[in-house]
C-alpha cells in the first residue's frame, strides 16, 4: 500500500515537475516577484511634486515653504500663478496637493490672528493624498507651534514589531500567504482537471488504488511546492531583506502544512466540479480573488460590515496571514499560534470530506 | 474575399458558442465582476474607521480620569481598557488591539512641569498603515484635551494655522472611488489575458490546432476569430462593471462613454494580445495560464497605481511600471470616472496602449505563423 502510494506521488511530482518550462514557471515569477514587489507595495508617500499657489508676498509664507523644501516626501516643489493653473496642475497630475496661501496668511499671523490654509488635493489618488494631506499638517503644526512660542504638543509613539514603519516588514510576511495561496491551488486544482480534461483520471481510478490514496498523491505534491515557494520567500525576507525573524521556525512550517491542507481541499473541491483546465482555472481565480482581497491584507477585517466580517471565518487566507504576520514579526508562541491555526484544520476537514465524497462516488 | 469573410466568421461563431456553453467563462465575466464590485464597494474601505486601542491608566488623579474620559469619547477610537503594561502587550500580540495609551502614575505631577513623555503610546508596526491611524487618532485626541484644558486654565487660545483639504473629484475622499476603477481593470485583465490563454494553449494540446492547420484558414482569419468573441465578451462585461458601478456603487462617471469605450477597446486588444502570445508561445495550458498570471495579473494589481502609488516606488521599479499596460488603463479609468476627459492624460495613456497592443499581435501574428508553415 505504501509502495503504491510512494509511487503515485513519485508519478504526480514527475507530472509536475519533469516539464523544465513548467520548473521555471513555479519558481522564477517568485523571485522577480520578490525583486520587485516589496518596493512597489508601500503605503508611505514620497517623490512627490507640491504645487504651491502663494498669494501672500509676506515673510511668514516663505519661511513656511522653506520648510517643505526640507522632506522627503515632496522633493520637488512648483510655483503657480493662478487658478488656470492650478485647474491644469490637478487635471493632469502634474502634482498631487496644491498648497493655496491666502493674501492675509502673513498679516494675520503677524496680529496673532486665525491662519488659514487651503490645500487641494487629487481625489483620484485619495489615499495617497490623505497620507500626503498627513504630512502637511504635521509640518504646518511645527511651523505654528514653534511661532507660538508653545511647547510642542505631539506625543511620540513607539511603533512596536517594527520600529520604522517599514511597509516591506508587513509586506514580505505577507506575500508568503498570498504567493503560496496560488502556488498550491493551481497545482491542486489544474493537476486533477488536466487528467480529467486527458481522460488518465479513469484510469486512476479503475486502478487499485483507492479514493483517499490518490487524494493523498495529488496533495503531496502541491504542499511540497507550497512549502518550497514559502522557503524561497522567507529565505529573502530574512537574508535579503534583513527583517528580523522573531518566532518559531518550525512552528511556521507547521502552520504552513495546515494551511496547505485546507488550500488543498479546495483546491480538490474546485476541480471536482471542474471538467476541464479552464474551468479549473478560472474557478481558482474566482476563489483566490475575494480570498485575498478579504483576508485583512488590503484593508483590515475590522472596517469591513458585519455579515461580511464574520463570513471571513471561513477564508483560510485570512488566518494563516495573522499566523504568517503573528510569527515573524511578533514571535507568536504556539499557544496564539493554535488559536488562530484551529479554524484552518476545520476548513481543512471540511474540504477534504467533500472532495472525498466526490472521488468516492465516481469510483461506483 | 467574402470567402475570407465566411471562414472567419464560422470561426468566431465557433468560439462564441464555447464561450457561452462554458460557465467558467460566465463566472468569470459576468458574476466574478459584481462580486469585486460588491467587495470593493462594501467590504473594502481603506479609509480611516474605528479602531480597537488600549488603555491603561496608573495615576488616580482627576487629570488622568478626564484625559481617560476623552479617549473613550472619540467617535474614532474603540477603547479596551486594561489594568497592566502587561495586558497591554498581551492584547496587541495577540492583535486585539491596533495599539495602547498607557498614562504613567506620574502623569500629573510631570504634566504640571510642562513634560509630555507620561504618557507613553504604543501602535502595532506589523501593520503600518493602521499603525499611522493609530498615532494620529491618539495624537487627534490629546491636542483637542491640551486645548479644552488651557481654556479651563484661561490661557490663551493658540493662534493655528488651520489648512482646510479639498478633495477634488472626490469630495469626502471615498476610497471605493478610486479602488472601483482599479478593480474594473482587474476584470478586464483576467477576461482579455488569462481566459483567452488558455484557449490557444487548449487547442494546441487536444490536437485541434493541427486539424485547423489542414483547413485553408488564414493567420489573419485565426487571429480575428479569436479576438473578436473574446472582445465582444469584455466589452459586454465592461458594459455589466459600468451599469453596477454608476446605478449600485453611486459612482460618479465623469468622462463620455466614447472615451471609456475607445480606451477599453485599446486595452482589451492589449490583453487578448498578451494572452494568444503566450498560448502560441507556451502550447500548454497549465503554463499558459501561470505566464499570464505573472505577467498580466499581479502586475496589474501591484505596479498600475491601482492600490500603491506609482510616484512612491523607487526609480528602478517605477521604471519597470512603464512597461506594463495595466497602469495606462488604471490612469484612463480613474480619471474618466472621476474627473471627466482630461485630453492630455487620455492621449497619452491611448498612444502607449495602441503601441503595446500593434506589438503584442504583431508578435502573436508571428508566432502563429511560424507554427503554421
Amino acid at each position: 500500500m505504501l509502495h503504491r502510494l510512494l509511487t503515485l506521488i513519485r508519478k504526480e511530482l514527475l507530472a509536475q515537475l519533469r516539464d523544465p518550462r513548467s520548473r521555471r514557471l513555479l519558481i522564477m515569477p517568485i523571485l522577480l516577484q520578490l525583486l520587485v514587489f516589496p518596493f512597489a507595495a508601500t503605503m508611505e508617500v514620497k517623490n512627490n511634486v507640491l504645487a504651491v499657489h502663494n498669494l501672500d508676498s509676506g515673510s511668514a509664507s516663505t519661511e513656511l515653504l522653506q520648510r517643505f523644501a526640507q522632506t522627503r516626501a515632496f522633493p520637488q516643489m512648483v510655483f503657480l500663478n493662478s487658478d488656470a493653473q492650478v485647474r491644469t496642475a490637478v487635471d493632469e497630475q502634474q502634482a498631487m496637493l496644491v498648497l493655496q496661501i491666502p493674501s492675509d496668511f502673513s498679516r494675520n499671523l503677524a496680529t496673532g490672528g486665525p491662519a488659514q490654509l487651503q490645500a487641494i488635493i487629487d481625489g483620484r489618488r485619495s489615499n495617497a493624498a490623505q497620507v500626503a494631506f498627513g504630512y502637511v499638517q504635521t509640518i504646518v503644526d511645527g511651523f505654528a507651534a514653534e511661532r507660538g512660542g508653545r511647547i510642542p504638543s505631539r506625543l511620540e509613539a513607539r511603533n512596536w514589531f517594527n520600529p520604522n514603519l517599514d511597509s516591506k516588514w508587513f509586506l514580505l510576511p505577507s506575500l508568503v500567504a498570498v504567493i503560496t495561496t496560488l502556488g498550491c491551488l493551481i497545482v491542486t486544482a489544474m493537476s486533477v482537471a488536466r487528467e480529467r480534461e486527458q481522460g488518465t483520471f479513469e484510469q486512476l481510478l479503475v486502478s487499485p488504488l483507492t479514493p483517499a490514496v490518490i487524494m493523498v498523491g495529488k496533495a503531496v505534491p502541491a504542499l511540497l511546492i507550497a512549502v518550497v515557494q514559502a522557503s524561497i520567500i522567507l529565505s529573502a525576507a530574512v537574508f535579503a531583506y534583513r527583517i528580523p525573524f522573531q518566532g518559531v521556525v518550525a512552528l511556521l512550517y507547521l502552520a504552513i502544512v495546515m494551511y496547505g491542507l485546507a488550500l488543498v481541499g479546495i483546491g480538490l473541491l474546485i476541480s471536482s466540479v471542474s471538467a476541464t483546465q479552464q474551468q479549473a482555472f478560472l474557478g481558482v481565480f474566482g476563489f483566490v480573488m475575494p480570498a485575498i482581497l478579504l483576508s485583512g491584507f488590503i484593508s483590515p477585517i475590522e472596517n469591513m460590515p458585519e455579515p461580511l466580517r464574520s463570513a471571513t471565518w471561513i477564508n483560510p487566507v485570512r488566518h494563516f496571514l495573522v499566523i504568517a504576520r503573528g510569527l515573524y514579526l511578533k514571535g507568536f508562541d504556539a499557544q496564539l499560534v493554535w488559536t488562530n491555526a484551529w479554524p484552518l484544520l476545520v476548513i481543512a476537514l471540511l474540504t477534504l470530506s467533500l472532495a472525498y465524497v466526490f472521488f468516492k462516488r465516481r469510483t461506483q | 474575399m467574402p470567402d475570407s469573410l465566411r471562414r472567419t466568421w464560422a470561426l468566431s461563431r465557433k468560439e462564441f458558442y464555447q464561450i457561452v456553453r462554458d460557465p467558467s467563462s460566465i463566472l468569470v465575466a459576468f458574476v466574478l465582476p459584481l462580486i469585486l464590485i460588491f467587495i470593493f464597494g462594501y467590504g473594502l474601505n481603506l479609509d480611516t474607521a474605528r479602531m480597537r486601542i488600549g488603555l491603561v491608566v496608573l495615576d488616580q488623579s482627576t487629570e488622568a480620569s478626564r484625559l481617560a474620559s476623552a479617549f473613550a469619547g472619540s467617535p474614532f477610537i474603540d477603547l479596551v481598557p486594561l489594568d497592566r503594561a502587561s495586558d497591554a502587550a498581551r492584547a496587541i500580540t495577540a492583535g486585539a488591539v491596533r495599539g495602547f495609551v498607557v498614562i504613567q502614575s506620574d502623569f500629573s505631577a510631570r504634566l504640571k512641569r510642562g513634560d509630555t513623555a507620561a504618557v507613553q503610546v504604543v501602535t502595532d508596526g506589523s501593520d503600518p498603515n493602521m499603525a499611522a491611524f493609530v498615532s494620529a487618532y491618539v495624537q487627534g485626541v490629546w491636542a483637542h484635551w491640551l486645548d479644552v484644558r488651557d481654556a479651563e486654565l484661561g490661557l490663551p487660545a493658540q493662534a493655528g494655522i488651520a489648512i482646510e483639504p479639498r478633495f477634488w473629484y472626490n469630495p469626502a475622499a471615498i476610497s471605493r472611488f478610486f479602488l472601483v476603477p482599479g478593480s474594473i481593470v482587474l476584470i478586464m485583465t483576467v477576461i482579455g489575458a488569462l481566459l483567452t490563454s488558455l484557449v490557444v494553449a487548449r487547442e494546441w494540446e487536444r490536437g485541434t490546432m493541427e486539424a485547423l492547420l489542414s483547413t485553408p484558414i488564414t493567420r489573419r482569419e485565426f487571429l480575428l476569430s479569436k479576438l473578436i468573441p473574446y472582445y465582444l465578451l469584455g466589452m459586454a462585461s465592461m458594459s455589466v462593471c459600468w451599469i453596477a458601478s454608476v446605478t449600485l456603487l453611486g459612482m460618479p462617471f465623469r468622462g463620455s462613454l466614447w472615451a471609456l469605450w475607445g480606451v477599453t477597446t485599446l486595452y482589451l486588444a492589449v490583453a487578448l494580445g498578451g494572452g494568444l502570445l503566450v498560448s502560441s508561445v507556451l502550447r500548454n495550458q497549465f503554463n499558459a495560464a501561470q505566464a499570464a498570471l505573472n505577467i498580466a495579473f499581479l502586475p496589474a494589481v501591484m505596479l498600475s497605481g491601482f492600490v500603491f502609488e506609482i510616484s512612491s516606488m523607487p526609480a528602478p521599479v517605477r521604471a519597470v511600471t512603464y512597461l506594463f499596460p495595466a497602469r495606462y488603463f488604471v490612469s484612463s479609468m480613474q480619471t474618466l470616472f472621476l474627473a471627466g476627459n482630461v485630453p492630455r492624460i487620455l492621449l497619452v495613456n491611448c498612444l502607449y496602449l495602441f503601441a503595446a497592443a500593434a506589438v503584442l499581435i504583431g508578435a502573436t501574428a508571428y508566432f502563429t505563423k511560424r507554427r503554421l508553415d
